[in-house]
């Protein structure tokens, strides 16, 4: 069990990711709503405990490496990023304007704290096998100290569900397997929905826990919204030597504001004006306590 | 007459020859002897692709994809942003071709140094028919930004390529052919990336033939094994009371405009000469340039908006105009 310091002090720092995204989705006028707010406590427990990282230094060479596959949600990266001190929280509120960092997809030459470009689905995953892959050849090779299996850092994958429609992904869990990865995490945002609708409608992806085991990954399935559930398990994943792990995180699309929750409609449409206050006021009254739906 | 440091053998029927894609493989072994950092990855064509001699010497090195350009391509932009220079290879049909998405995205826009080799690249591939004879693939890796496009006349040019590409930090195509084909450049031939070459001028030779009214300047300007039948049909044109110059561009992306200029000025006319679309390959680009800076008249050899088929090379080569025959022709008509 985490502490109850621990607890407290990601339950505050999820609002106010959370409060963030709203604002920025607002000013920002587009964008994706659901996702990101479904994997604000995720992104929470990794770069408030989890990651290995360095705000003041993102280029920091034994960090963790976080790949954000389905870039459309970035308003969370972004958010988190910034309340983890890599930018002012101010600067949020250019997200999809010209000129800025953050641009509407993350690109890595605006701004140089995102591992990679992403946005077009199903490629981030085979990016972060080729550093895993390259993460265990040097430390092979001793580049780290003496000649190990394993680095000391990890390389974590978030993909969306309805990404591993993309053919792509399943040539990477292949391969992941077949290099027996121990080093890569993957995190799947299981939050039942794409934007055309629900992703057991537009291309059923069930039993997800049973094709990953077949594929011969480690898997795990979380509450996306417990942070006690994704830091035990991601302990016990990074604990897995002889082959890559999967996170099946359960999240509610749009969780914290009761209007957006559940609804593909929410997927790639902002909040206006009203609707980003109504939302704010829901998630302040709440205090970042956001119910998970096995809870 | 022919560069100095070009194979003196060129015209002769015992010319020696080599696949292009062994100049691939021999690059790749020497880039990675110079440098730890050169890793390779496949796609289940280690043999047919040449990389076979890099997995030989660094096993460690080298990463089998299976079956799968697209997660190869990606695969490799994860690599270099761990600070590798990863060659991946394929045909050229399917890497460039199947990945092109995820070459754009994930190498170019991520700007990272990945090296994409295209093997079995133009209708030389012969009989395996048209489904495995790329000849769209420069117009394909042209038009990503960033990305340099080099497509060597032969396996020492290639070799040299091969090994320059490790060299820069540039997401880079290099083309590449199945058959043997002709040595046209020595060990002395100059190779820089972004330079064309000309190999054979003989502008300034005196006309054998009376009727000087009928003389003509052209720059025949080819690119990879056609660059052969290119200065082939240039010593022959001489006859007919035809001066050439013949330029060899590799390096299709970013194109050496300067050298190109400077032989059409001389000449005025131009016969591109490609085993690839007319459209969107050397054709493509060298006239854009010349509508923009010079425009000239001009006459674009290749593949014409059709698919290849079965055949030997020689047959395709013929079939679809881009043999000595077809050069001569347009030539005359030009």
């Amino acid at each position: 069990m985490i502490s109850v310091e621990l607890q407290e002090l990601l339950t505050e720092k999820a609002e106010k990711v959370r409060e963030s995204i709203i604002e920025m989705l607002v000013a920002a006028g587009s964008g994706h709503t659901a996702g990101p707010l479904g994997m604000a406590d995720v992104f929470t427990a990794f770069y408030f405990y989890l990651l290995k990282h360095d705000p003041l230094n993102s280029k920091w060479e034994e960090r963790d490496r976080l790949v954000l596959s389905n870039g459309h949600i970035c308003p969370v990266l972004y958010s988190t990023l910034a309340h983890a001190g890599y930018f002012p929280v101010s600067e949020l509120l250019t997200l999809r304007k010209f000129g800025s960092r953050l641009q509407g997809h993350p690109h890595r030459e605006f701004a140089p704290f995102v591992e990679t470009s992403s946005g077009p689905l199903g490629s981030g995953l085979s990016q972060a096998v080729g550093m895993a892959l390259v993460d265990r050849l040097d430390a092979r090779a001793g580049k780290f100290g003496a000649p190990s299996e394993m680095s000391g850092k990890y390389v974590y994958c978030f993909v969306g569900d309805g990404e591993l429609d993309e053919g792509q992904n399943w040539e990477a869990i292949m391969l992941a397997a077949k290099e027996k990865l121990g080093n890569l995490i993957l995190i799947v945002d299981r939050n039942n929905i794409q934007i055309d609708g629900f992703t057991e409608d537009i291309m059923p992806l069930e039993s997800l826990s049973k094709k990953f085991e077949a594929f011969n990954w480690k898997v795990f399935e979380v509450n996306g919204h417990d942070f006690d559930d994704i830091i035990t398990n991601v302990t016990t994943a990074k604990a897995t030597f002889n082959k890559p792990s999967v996170i099946i995180a359960h999240t509610i699309p749009g969780k914290g504001v009761h209007e957006f929750e559940f609804k593909p409609y929410w997927h790639g449409t902002p909040p206006n004006k009203e609707q980003g206050e109504m939302a704010l006021k829901e998630l302040r009254s709440l205090g970042g306590k956001v119910k998970g739906e096995h809870e | 007459m022919l560069a100095k440091h070009l194979n003196p053998n060129i015209f002769n029927k015992d010319v020696e020859q080599q696949p292009i894609r062994q100049g691939f493989g021999e690059g790749l072994l020497i880039a990675g002897r110079h440098n730890e950092n050169v890793v390779a990855l496949c796609a289940d064509l280690t043999d047919s692709s040449k990389i076979s001699l890099f997995k030989e010497e660094f096993p460690k090195r080298y990463f089998e994809m299976g079956i799968g350009e697209q997660n190869m391509a990606s695969v490799a932009s994860g690599m270099a942003a761990m600070g590798k220079i990863p060659f991946i290879a394929s045909y050229a049909m399917f890497s460039p071709g199947r990945n092109w998405e995820q070459i754009r995205t994930t190498i170019a826009y991520n700007n990272v140094p990945v090296k994409i080799g295209g093997s079995h690249a133009g209708v030389s591939v012969g009989p395996d028919g048209g489904t495995h004879q790329a000849v769209e693939d420069i117009a394909l890796m042209r038009v990503i930004p960033r990305m340099v496009v080099i497509s060597p006349c032969d396996a020492l040019e290639a070799k040299k390529a091969t090994i320059a590409a490790a060299l820069t930090d540039s997401p880079t195509y290099i083309r590449l052919a199945r058959e043997k084909t002709p040595i046209i450049t020595t060990a002395d031939s100059p190779f820089e990336i972004g330079k064309a070459y000309v190999l054979w001028s003989n502008l300034n030779g005196k006309l054998d033939v009376k009727n000087e009214i009928a003389s003509k300047k052209i720059s025949l300007i080819a690119t990879g094994a056609l660059v052969h039948k290119a200065l082939q049909a240039a010593k022959e044109l001489e006859i007919e009371n035809v001066l050439c110059e013949v330029i060899n561009v590799p390096t299709i992306k970013p194109l050496d405009e300067k050298t190109i200029l400077e032989s059409v000025t001389k000449t005025e006319l131009v016969i591109t000469i490609e085993e690839h679309q007319v459209v969107g390959g050397l054709g493509g680009a060298i006239a854009e340039l010349l509508s923009e800076k010079l425009p000239t008249k001009i006459i674009r050899i290749g593949v014409q908006n059709v698919f290849g088929q079965s055949g030997t090379p020689e047959e395709l080569i013929e079939h679809y105009g881009m043999g000595v025959e077809s050069i001569k022709k347009a030539a005359r008509e030009i």
